[in-house]
């Protein structure tokens, strides 16, 4: 694995800011994307460009046909075993809210009269009578979260119980940033319908347990939600292995292009949830009384879809796994290590998020340095690490602090580029102080 | 001294350093140094929040002349607010309103004041002009 060879296939790399290097840090928020990315993007607006599914003619194909083998590459990437359970959607954010709205509707809005019966009710009889027909009742909802989900895992299913009247259960953590698994399935007893975790921290680098999680979902009936954001780039996924019900991800954060996410979902579930999105593509018949919705995963891509950007997506694919993916973590893995190493060296540093297993991304705070100041002054240095409370404020609210300065990693940064973190993170102490 | 003498003698000041650290370690310096507002204002009611920094300020009219006093929880963003005190703090509230602010450009800060910056700064500003606009309100 030659980094240089594999920076040359990322240009935004190579420039200058305030007259130093650039050293791109922020990879968890975003990864830059590669010339292959870019131009198979690019090459789609110059040669293919075209509405998609509906033209008889030509173009139309060739497009439907293209967006549709990116479809396939995305289930074979994650081991999905149907092509039809992958659905695009802009990313992690929109996936979620898909999820939170439509099983909203599924479970607590009478849409349940559609579910095709012998299906496992799935924790659906776990209301307090015990009687199928009380589901939609408000004191049967719960939802279970875990205490370091991004804003994106945590509001759209907030909302949701709002709405619908319930209430969210949330999976305490310790001071490392490691999810209390006994508490956890303390709370699955309660008999929450849905459970989502994020599969790795984007604030605290935590890899959670997420194949004993869903099992234990599972167990006590529940579905199981995992997001992938911050995981699909830095581990392999198997979505088969792992048995969750439901996986979502962003594009954007594994070299492909921004707007194009996927939602990954099981066949079983898929067909019975509604769709949320009205409009056209999404429908099979429409008259002025009555629409009946097209098959999966149609049903949930309403209007036109970002094609280009799911053919980026696909090729994004296709570069990650042309390196040997174990190398690739591998010196991921070292990165984050020698990171941690030189940084622990800083006088009244503390790191937050201190799991035995992490990913991808180191989280700290210096003893009297707000974040925002430390970001600004390496900032200067040409170091571009992302300051704040990262869209997970309850997660700052859990250890006292205003936000944290995070840096993250992907395949293309340098030992050189850590060197120049600790050094720029070292010197802006100093003068902070 | 007026608003553009201050103005001036902050432009030379920042003058002096070529290197950016070392005007970023005055800023520091000037953070350090800022009117602290008094602990009976630092509360939700004076509190412009950022994302990424939070900033309390609060005005007074003395004499037909506003003082501020402020603070925040991030030192170059106290120092950035000390500057705008140092610049208005003592002026009447009609100097405030017609003050040129083309000097944070020249002392390359301008960057702090832009609204993608999500570290209240330009909020505060606006509150200042606030202040300054309600007291000459009621003092007309």
């Amino acid at each position: 694995m030659d980094i240089n060879e594999i920076r040359k296939q990322f240009p935004v790399l190579d420039q200058q800011v305030y007259g130093k290097p650039l050293v791109y840090l922020d990879n968890a928020a975003t990864t830059q994307k590669p010339l292959c990315v870019i131009e198979r993007e690019r090459d789609y607006y110059l040669h293919e460009n075209c509405n998609i599914h509906r033209g008889v003619h030509y173009l139309s194909q060739m497009a439907t046909e293209a967006y549709e083998n990116a479809r396939k590459t995305v289930a074979r990437f994650i081991n999905a075993p149907e092509s039809h359970e992958i659905v695009f959607t802009r990313g992690t954010t929109e996936s979620l809210n898909l999820l939170a709205t439509s099983l909203g509707m599924l479970f607590f809005d009478g849409y349940r009269a559609s579910i095709p019966s012998g299906c496992d009710d799935h924790g659906l009889s776990a209301s307090p009578s015990g009687d199928a027909s009380s589901v939609g009742r408000n004191d049967s909802i719960k939802i279970l979260i875990t205490a370091m989900e991004h804003h994106s895992n945590l509001v759209p299913w907030q909302q949701m119980v709002q709405r619908h009247g319930g209430e969210l259960l949330v999976v305490p953590m310790d001071d490392n940033g490691v999810l209390d698994i006994q508490a956890y399935e303390e709370l699955l007893k309660q008999r929450p319908q849905i459970v989502t975790m994020a599969h790795v921290s984007n604030t605290l680098a935590t890899v959670n347990p997420i194949k004993e999680m869903i099992r234990l979902a599972h167990q006590y009936g529940a579905l199981a939600v995992v997001d992938g954001a911050q995981s699909m780039a830095h581990l392999p996924i198997d979505v088969q292995d792992l048995d969750c019900d439901f996986f979502v991800f962003s594009g954007h954060k594994m070299y492909a292009p921004m707007g194009i996410g996927g939602l990954y979902g099981k066949t079983e579930w898929l067909e019975k949830m509604p769709p949320y999105q009205f409009g056209g593509e999404m429908v099979d018949t429409v008259s002025f009384e009555k629409t009946t919705f097209n098959k999966l995963p149609f049903k949930f891509e309403a209007g036109t879809p970002n094609v280009g950007a799911a053919l980026g997506l696909e090729t994004a694919i296709n570069f990650i796994e042309s390196f040997d993916r174990q190398e690739v973590a591998k010196h991921e893995d070292a990165l984050l290590a020698a990171a941690i190493e030189g940084l622990s060296k800083i006088d009244g540093i503390r790191f937050i998020g201190q799991a035995p297993e992490r990913s991808g991304l180191v989280s700290f705070i210096i003893d009297g340095i707000h974040p925002y100041d430390l970001g600004t002054i390496i900032d200067k240095m040409g170091v571009a690490v992302r300051t704040g409370h990262h869209c997970a404020e309850p997660v700052m609210t859990r250890f006292g602090i205003p936000g944290t300065v995070r840096a993250s990693f992907a395949m293309y940064n340098t030992m050189e580029e850590v060197e120049v973190l600790v050094k720029a993170v070292t010197r802006a102490s100093n003068m902070l102080r | 001294m007026t608003i553009k003498e201050i103005q001036q003698g902050i432009i030379d000041d920042f003058s002096m350093f070529d290197d950016w650290m070392d005007r970023y370690a005055m800023l520091i310096e000037m953070g350090k140094e800022c009117p602290i507002i008094d602990e009976q204002y630092r509360n939700d009611q004076y509190l412009i929040n950022g994302c990424q920094s939070r900033v309390w300020l609060h005005a007074e009219l003395k004499d037909g002349k506003v003082y501020y006093t402020a603070d925040s929880d991030a030192v170059i963003t106290k120092g950035i607010i000390n500057l705008l005190i140092k610049v208005f703090s003592g002026q009447t509230p009609e100097d405030i309103l017609s003050a040129d602010l083309s000097f944070l450009d020249e002392i390359g800060l301008k960057e702090h004041l832009s609204p993608t910056r999500s570290n209240g700064l330009l909020s505060m500003l606006k509150q200042m002009l606030l202040y300054a606009e309600a007291f000459a309100a009621s003092t007309k």
